[in-house]
């Protein structure tokens, strides 16, 4: 019950370099994510974009970057907003709770091993956590499987 | 955007209640098991067996009312507590759901390393 964090490992079949240009290349970043990105990000700097989601391009993506060490650590904060409807959305996330998300790369045998980590749930008060997660509601995992589709028949 | 049509007055209530931090107490998390078999106790009767007063016994249990995992009512002259399961089940029910999209984020991202070939 006092677990406060997510973690994730995922094994990918491409070499540490390449994901982390994935990670850290700001175009990359928002192909897979489904953010259209405005800037490079830069350490201590806040990156801003808008969500290419269908039906949540009202949403604006915002997130302090806290860490670059080169393919080993990618790490930033970011605001959960209170609502992402488009009725009572607000972009203005100054007073908004931060988590911290952290992507930490390790080579393996095969490729790379990818930790991803999400921390400081305890921070947001418990209205938030019943919000929808960055337009994940209803027919969010259908979306997602139109995206997985259109990556992988990419070349 | 809550998925529910929720008590305004309630949400406000626990608005700035952390859950989380209401739960890393060792002596809460005690007093959270013992009440979600679902008996209302009186604080006598939590106190008992424990080596900690009533006085810091109470204490915990309102930390614990705060964050609306325990209800406390009075009955006669004494107040008794009830579990509240709700805000712990609204909780797990937000971290499954950030974590089935990490699932999906990081398939997506799986799929853009592997799939497209380095140029």
């Amino acid at each position: 019950m006092s677990e406060d964090c997510i973690e994730k490992h995922i094994e990918l079949r491409a070499p540490i370099a390449r994901v982390w240009r994935a990670l850290t290349d700001y175009r990359e970043f928002g192909t897979w994510f489904r953010v259209r990105l405005e800037a490079p990000f830069v350490v201590g700097q806040v990156s801003r974009g808008e969500i290419t989601y269908p039906g949540y391009e009202h949403v604006i993506w915002e997130a302090l970057i806290e860490k670059m060490d080169s393919e080993r650590l990618f790490s930033f904060t970011w605001p959960h907003a209170k609502s992402l409807d488009k009725a009572t959305y607000s972009p203005d996330y100054s007073n908004e709770p931060r988590t911290l998300v952290e992507f930490r790369l390790e080579k393996t045998a095969t490729g790379t091993l990818l930790t991803l980590s999400e921390s400081g749930f305890e921070k947001l008060p418990a209205d938030r956590r019943d919000a929808a997660f960055r337009g994940n509601e209803g027919g969010w995992t259908e979306q997602m499987k139109n995206i997985e589709n259109y990556v992988a028949q990419k070349p | 955007m809550s998925r529910k049509s929720r008590n305004p007055r309630s949400a406000k209530s626990r608005a700035h209640a952390p859950i989380f931090a209401a739960l890393g107490d060792s002596t809460r998390l005690a007093l959270v098991a013992r009440l979600s078999r679902g008996d209302l106790c009186s604080i006598a009767q939590l106190t008992e067996g424990s080596r900690l007063t009533r006085q810091a016994i109470t204490k915990h249990l309102r930390v614990l009312e705060h964050a609306g995992i325990v209800q406390g009512t009075r009955r006669g002259r004494e107040s008794v507590f009830a579990f509240n399961p709700e805000p712990l089940e609204e909780l797990k029910s937000y971290l499954d759901l950030v974590s089935e999209q990490w699932d999906q984020t990081l398939a997506r991202l799986k799929s853009f390393v592997e799939d497209e070939p380095s140029p």
